[in-house]
């Protein structure tokens, strides 16, 4: 009972904290909802890569050609080992004679050409599909091992800058958003410091009449939290709102049909408590410190 | 019975300065005790590691039956509990009223609303504020302003009072008046009442015992004394490691 009503007591001083020291709240309260809008797109930005990526990897497939000699026998021994072979999600058989039906629904030139020609120049194909696009070029290498394989190919070179640039994307902003998450926590720790220096005389009679370490943080772990939720608000509306807004006018689609972006639904959802636990949690670590720094006694 | 005890306590600061060197005294519950020396002679600090704001660098301190030399700061709060402080600055809340001021200590500790109301008007009117509960500190004159502050401070019923110069900032007239509060609560409470003072006319009035303290040193100590210097004792301080 009496924990409880040192927590009830201590949300009410928060609060009359805030408001009091209005200007300084609001202060801090801009800084959180600066930081976190930043955040936000990071994290927008972060999970739509990924998204992409994954799509890509999808996409992304070996093409192995069979030498004109290759015996039915030998085709079904690499059917068996694509089977049970590593990194392989699926396969299919790609006959010379659907080559030919594709390639004439291209291209009108080649479809004449084609006509011309008596024999089918083209060869039987696998096209493989994988697991982890990362390993593409070893899966591709064991596959160009059959003496039967004429070739084994997958774009070299293009996946993996591809896959580099993803990388770098990813890395940034996860890093951005580290690195933003500290400004947070440093500001609104500032902000808690100036509220501590006006409040000096109230820490010295709580600490004169015997109150506890914890009764005389509790109010600024508390004041910390909600600045962090204050400071959350409009970040949150603008990723729920902005975001899908973005969706609608893109119609979920960048440049091509093959990049889309991630569904709002859930997705906005699960950034705005990414938004508010960050938010509140840094609000707290950053007073939590910044009250320890100024009690010692 | 003794409430506190102080043996070979020493009070050194990290720049080198002693401020208490050696000083030995016990003070039984009830009793009301002035503390006088000059500026810088040491009786503030001695005044302050009572309440452990702070820590005697060597031998011990013993208030209430708590050794505050071994006293950790996150458990300082429970000697606090047992005594209240009065300081020459009020330090009262500028935007809390009277009755907010003293309900502030036990609102503090936690006390349920119903228990806090009884106890703080009791504390009012023992200092004489009954009409001023809503006021605010900047509608009250000097006098009435440490008159809450000793409210505030007794609200909880301590063992012990430590006033740290209360009348330094009031007239001779205001400072009697706080003085027979003082008084009144050391006599109907027996709550054991230690000031430091610089006001030579209130403890020759009062009667009461003195500690004098010069250099550190505690160089005398009377029952029923008075304001006295001693110019005689040149250097006090004693040598040790």
């Amino acid at each position: 009972m009496k924990a409880l009503r040192i927590l009830r007591r201590s949300i009410r001083d928060s609060f009359k904290s805030i408001f009091r020291n209005f200007s300084l709240s609001m202060a801090s309260i801009l800084c959180t909802t600066i930081t976190l809008i930043l955040v936000a797109i990071s994290l927008f930005l972060s999970y739509n890569v990924r998204q992409i990526t994954k799509t890509l990897e999808h996409e992304l497939t070996i093409v192995v050609y069979l030498s004109p000699e290759t015996t039915e026998k030998q085709k079904i021994e690499i059917e068996n080992d694509l089977k049970t072979m590593e990194n392989v999600s699926e396969y299919k058989i790609k006959s010379k004679e659907e080559w030919k039906a594709e390639m004439k629904k291209e291209n009108e030139t080649l479809d004449t050409t084609l006509e011309y020609l008596t024999e089918n120049p083209l060869l039987d194909s696998i096209i493989v599909t994988v697991d982890e696009v990362r390993n593409l070029h070893e899966t591709t290498e064991k596959l160009k091992k059959y003496d039967f394989v004429e070739s084994a190919e997958y774009g070299e070179g293009m996946v993996e800058n591809i896959l580099g640039v993803f990388d770098t994307i990813s890395i940034g902003t996860m890093s951005i958003v580290i690195a933003l998450v500290l400004v947070t926590a440093f500001l609104i720790s500032n902000t808690i410091k100036l509220t501590i220096l006006s409040r000096k005389t109230q820490i010295e009679i709580k600490r004169l009449v015997g109150a506890s370490n914890i009764a005389i943080k509790l109010p600024f772990i508390f004041e910390g939290f909600i600045l962090g939720i204050f400071g959350s608000i409009i970040p949150v509306l603008l990723s729920i709102y902005g975001y899908t807004i973005l969706f609608n006018e893109t119609g979920g689609y960048v440049f091509t049909r093959i990049i889309t972006l991630v569904n709002p639904f859930p997705f906005v959802f699960q950034v705005s408590i990414i938004l508010v636990i960050i938010g509140s949690i840094v609000g707290m670590i950053g007073s939590w410190l910044s009250v320890r720094k100024h009690l010692k006694i | 019975m003794k409430l506190i005890k102080v043996e070979h306590a020493y009070k050194i600061y990290k720049n080198g300065t002693t401020a208490v060197a050696d000083l030995s005294v016990s003070i039984d519950k009830g009793e009301f005790v002035f503390v006088i020396g000059s500026t810088g002679s040491g009786k503030s600090t001695f005044i302050k590691m009572l309440y452990r704001e702070e820590k005697p660098t060597n031998g011990s301190v013993i208030v209430g039956g708590i050794d505050v030399a071994k006293l950790r700061n996150s458990k300082v709060y429970k000697l606090r509990r047992k005594l209240g402080v009065v300081f020459q600055d009020y330090k009262l809340l500028p935007k809390l009223t009277v009755y907010e001021n003293v309900a502030f200590a036990l609102e503090t500790l936690g006390l349920p609303n119903n228990e806090i109301r009884p106890k703080v008007l009791k504390a009012i009117d023992a200092v004489g504020l009954k009409e001023k509960t809503r006021n605010l500190p900047n509608q009250l004159s000097g006098g009435e302003q440490q008159r809450v502050a000793i409210a505030r401070a007794i609200v909880n019923e301590p063992k012990l009072l430590i006033c740290d110069e209360p009348t330094g900032n009031l007239d001779p007239e205001t400072s009697k008046e706080i003085m027979a509060i003082l008084d009144k609560i050391n006599q109907e409470s027996e709550t054991t009442i230690i000031m430091a003072t610089h006001d030579k006319e209130l403890v020759n009035k009062m009667k009461k015992r003195v500690l004098v303290i010069e250099d550190g040193v505690l160089v005398s100590d009377t029952k029923k004394g008075s304001y006295k210097v001693h110019e005689s004792i040149k250097n006090p301080k004693k040598k040790y490691s």
